[in-house]
């Protein structure tokens, strides 16, 4: 019974904290709106019985990811969002889009509800750490591999991109070539 | 009223309507990324929500595969904003129009 009235305070929290962050035009207070999406899901993850993924979602969402964004948000000095002018039809394009969206949501939702009433399984092992543990070292081996080297790859990219270009050193390099080819003729 | 399967889909379905609405409203390139981040977690929560109403877990391991190119996403998207932003001094997407010309 506490676990079905946390469910809506947490899935009320989502919503409104979506909702900041989508009307915040200062970018740091969506960050910290979505920071609190993330943790109200990671507590509906908890009533799911699926602890590992909520501890995940706060230890890489929460923290890893809104830690990078919070810090190019300040490393750039954003200052805030301009209101929208001269894009004026953009908000109708929005609007519809989320009628068009909802209205699917609700299909699902009723058409979900006048469905059998599917009952929560009996064995409660889904969520188990162990089990998801073994699940990803035998039967899904090989798409946790891929995701390894999926992550190597950000990691060089990342770095990659957001280097300063080199420039004035590339055309050093190309400027002794040129010296020396002339030399040699 | 016990939360069913069903209202499960609803909160997913009602919150990534509001990041899909969210990209299109927010003009900066960090609100549209944080908007994508809202909709991959609208997904996991549908995944989650599966995988115990089915006593599986393959629906929680998508989410750990999912919240992993997140992370991927994360690195290399915020890495393209520091680039733009070098170039153009904004992070406003109206801005991004170098390839027009």
């Amino acid at each position: 019974m506490v676990g079905n009235a946390l469910f809506f305070v947490f899935a009320g929290l989502a919503i409104a904290c979506a909702i900041s962050m989508v009307y915040h035009r200062n970018p740091l207070y969506s960050a910290v709106s979505l920071v609190g999406v993330f943790i109200a899901l990671s507590c509906i993850y908890v009533t799911l019985a699926a602890p590992f993924i909520a501890a995940v979602q706060i230890l890489i969402y929460a923290g890893a990811i809104m830690v990078l964004v919070v810090f190019v948000i300040m490393l750039l000095n954003l200052d805030e969002d301009k209101p929208l002018t001269r894009l004026r039809y953009l908000y109708a394009i929005g609007a519809g889009l989320g009628v068009i969206l909802l209205a699917q949501t609700f299909f699902i939702f009723y058409a979900v509800m006048r469905a059998p009433n599917v009952p929560v399984a009996e064995d409660q092992t889904a969520g188990r750490t162990i089990d998801i543990g073994r699940a990803m070292y035998s039967e899904y081996l090989l798409p946790v591999e891929i995701v390894g080297v999926l992550l190597m790859m950000a990691v060089i990219g990342g770095v990659i991109l957001s280097r300063k270009l080199t420039q004035p050193q590339l055309e050093l390099v190309v400027d002794n070539e040129m010296e020396r080819r002339g030399e040699d003729h | 009223m016990e939360p069913g399967l069903a209202t499960y889909l609803a909160l997913s379905g009602v919150l990534f309507t509001i990041g899909c609405v969210g990209v299109i409203f927010k003009r900066n390139a960090i609100g549209m990324f944080m908007c994508i981040e809202l909709m991959l977690n609208a997904v996991n929560l549908t995944f989650v929500a599966f995988s115990r109403y089915y006593s599986d877990t393959t629906g929680q391991l998508f989410v750990f595969m999912v919240m992993s190119v997140a992370a991927a996403e994360a690195a290399v998207g915020l890495g393209i904003i520091i680039a733009f932003f070098r170039n153009s001094r904004s992070v406003d997407v109206d801005d991004a129009s170098m390839l027009r010309n």
